[in-house]
């Protein structure tokens, strides 16, 4: 029981607002990395880049989608609940937060919610635990928030990152929009952004 | 740190600043769109800055330097309560100089200096909806958003050009972001219109009465609407600052006497002053000085 109360921010107003900035800044920024405020204490697959954007973003308002690893851990589900009061939903489709703690465990990203024409903001955001945010084979990335074009130099994306990308670009102004997390830090990825192969 | 009693940092409670900040990264992934956020009473009457100010409590933290301007000036009365107000809530540090500044509230004005990567302007917006006054109802501006349908703007421009010679909207003239969202830039002179394209600086706007924020991300197409053979122009004025003498500024005129005395002086008190502190000196410049 300990562990479920235990945690969350040192100083919740103010580390969810530097948390926030770094999130804002990662989907202004695109491409970006962004360091994430660390909080008190994590739960196994639950690492601290998605406690910390959790904290920062969910509560009683909005439906969060997590991945059977994370699902299916008591620690992490009472975690929430007590520190968020997030409902947990378990059709990726109604969650306005999805957290999966490997890219393996995430659904295609069209079975998100991508939205209405009308309303394309109420579209899913997905925060996914990468490997790491650097080091990996070199994508170019152009779009609102980036001058020109930037690199991106993700490890550890879904299978057919390239291809669901895509699609997902051609929905908008629907389409999820993606943070990306690893060593304390965090990436962001809006629906605006378009990736290409090359230098 | 102190906090001010009764009252959250920030003034905002935890929940609402959560729910703005959700708007806020939407608003961000998709340019130009009208995000509905659910506005909050705040301390000040509608139409004085409460979904600026709404935005400014929900990303400002202890480390900002915040300044505010009305009209392009920091000394007017909207921009110096709103700079009080986040000095007493948040305790940050406040500034009239825009190279200091890492979060510009801003009512209508762009600073005359160029923004920088990392700054935060936040416009206070009386209407967001650019087709507001083409169409009342919001189910159907809602509708043309959604289908890319904003032939009625052109034709209001046309009608304009038909009217007038020429397009006579010189505030407020709506634009095109990244190809996709016509968006009201907030009542801003035309003059500005050039300087929300290709940004460095994140553009947030929060309309309270209306319960809408929007965004324009650093680096992103603002293109003003015009036609092939009536392109859009900004204003020109014919002379330089009275005090400063700055050219390709704005200007705002200013009554001298009841004779029709009148001289013209930057719209932006900070740039005004920086140049006069520098030894620029206008054609009234002097005589102020001698006096």
């Amino acid at each position: 029981m300990d562990t479920i109360l235990e945690g969350g921010f040192s100083s919740p107003v103010l580390n969810s607002q530097t948390a926030f900035r770094a999130v804002m800044d990662a989907l202004a920024n695109p491409g970006t990395v962004q360091k994430l405020v660390a909080p008190l204490s994590t739960h196994r697959r639950l690492g601290p880049e998605l406690v910390s954007i959790l904290l920062t973003l969910s509560d009683h308002d909005t439906p969060i989608w997590l991945d059977d690893t994370l699902r299916s851990d008591p620690a992490v589900t009472e975690f929430i609940a007590f520190h968020t009061g997030a409902p947990v939903v378990a059709e990726p489709g109604r969650a306005m937060f999805a957290f999966a703690s490997a890219a393996a465990a995430l659904p295609r990203l069209d079975q998100f919610n991508l939205g209405t024409q009308e309303y394309p903001d109420r579209s899913t955001t997905i925060v996914l635990a990468v490997e790491a945010l650097t080091g990996g084979e070199q994508l170019v990335v152009r779009g609102p928030g980036i001058k020109d074009h930037g690199h991106i130099n993700l490890v550890g994306l879904p299978e057919d990152f390239f291809a669901q990308w895509s699609a997902n670009r051609e929905l908008f102004p629907r389409g999820i929009d993606l943070l990306l997390v690893a060593d304390g830090a965090v990436m962001g990825l809006p629906r605006t952004t378009r990736i290409s192969e090359g230098h | 740190m102190t906090t001010t009693a009764q009252y959250n940092f920030a003034y905002l409670d935890e929940q609402t600043k959560r729910m703005i900040r959700r708007a806020i990264l939407k608003a961000i992934a998709i340019p130009g769109y009208q995000v509905p956020f659910s506005s909050r009473e705040m301390p000040m009457p509608y139409g004085w800055g409460t979904g600026g100010v709404q935005v400014t409590a929900s990303i400002i933290g202890p480390d900002d330097v915040l300044k505010v301007i009305d009209q392009g000036a920091d000394d007017t009365t909207n921009a110096v309560s709103i700079r009080a107000f986040f000095a007493k809530v948040a305790q940050v540090q406040t500034t009239t100089r825009t190279a200091e500044a890492t979060i510009i509230q801003t009512r209508h004005r762009i600073p005359e200096r160029a923004l920088q990567a990392g700054q935060i302007l936040v416009y206070q917006v009386p209407i967001p909806e650019p087709l507001r006054f083409l169409e009342p109802r919001e189910t159907e501006t809602r509708k043309m958003h959604a289908l890319e349908e904003y032939g009625l703007m052109h034709v209001k421009l046309y009608e304009d050009i038909a009217r007038h010679g020429r397009i006579a909207t010189t505030y407020a003239y709506p634009v095109k972001v990244e190809g996709r969202y016509v968006m009201d830039p907030s009542p801003t002179p035309k003059f500005d219109n050039p300087k929300m394209h290709m940004s460095e600086a994140l553009q947030l706007f929060g309309a309270g009465r209306e319960h809408r924020i929007y965004a324009v991300p650093p680096h992103t197409e603002v293109v003003s609407l015009d036609f092939e053979d009536h392109p859009f122009e900004i204003q020109h004025f014919e002379q330089p600052c009275a005090l400063c003498g700055a050219e390709q500024v704005y200007l705002d005129e200013v009554i001298l006497d009841d004779a029709g005395g009148h001289m013209f002086v930057c719209s932006d008190t900070d740039n005004c002053e920086e140049r006069r502190n520098a030894g620029f000196v206008g054609s009234l410049g002097v005589q102020e000085a001698a006096e």
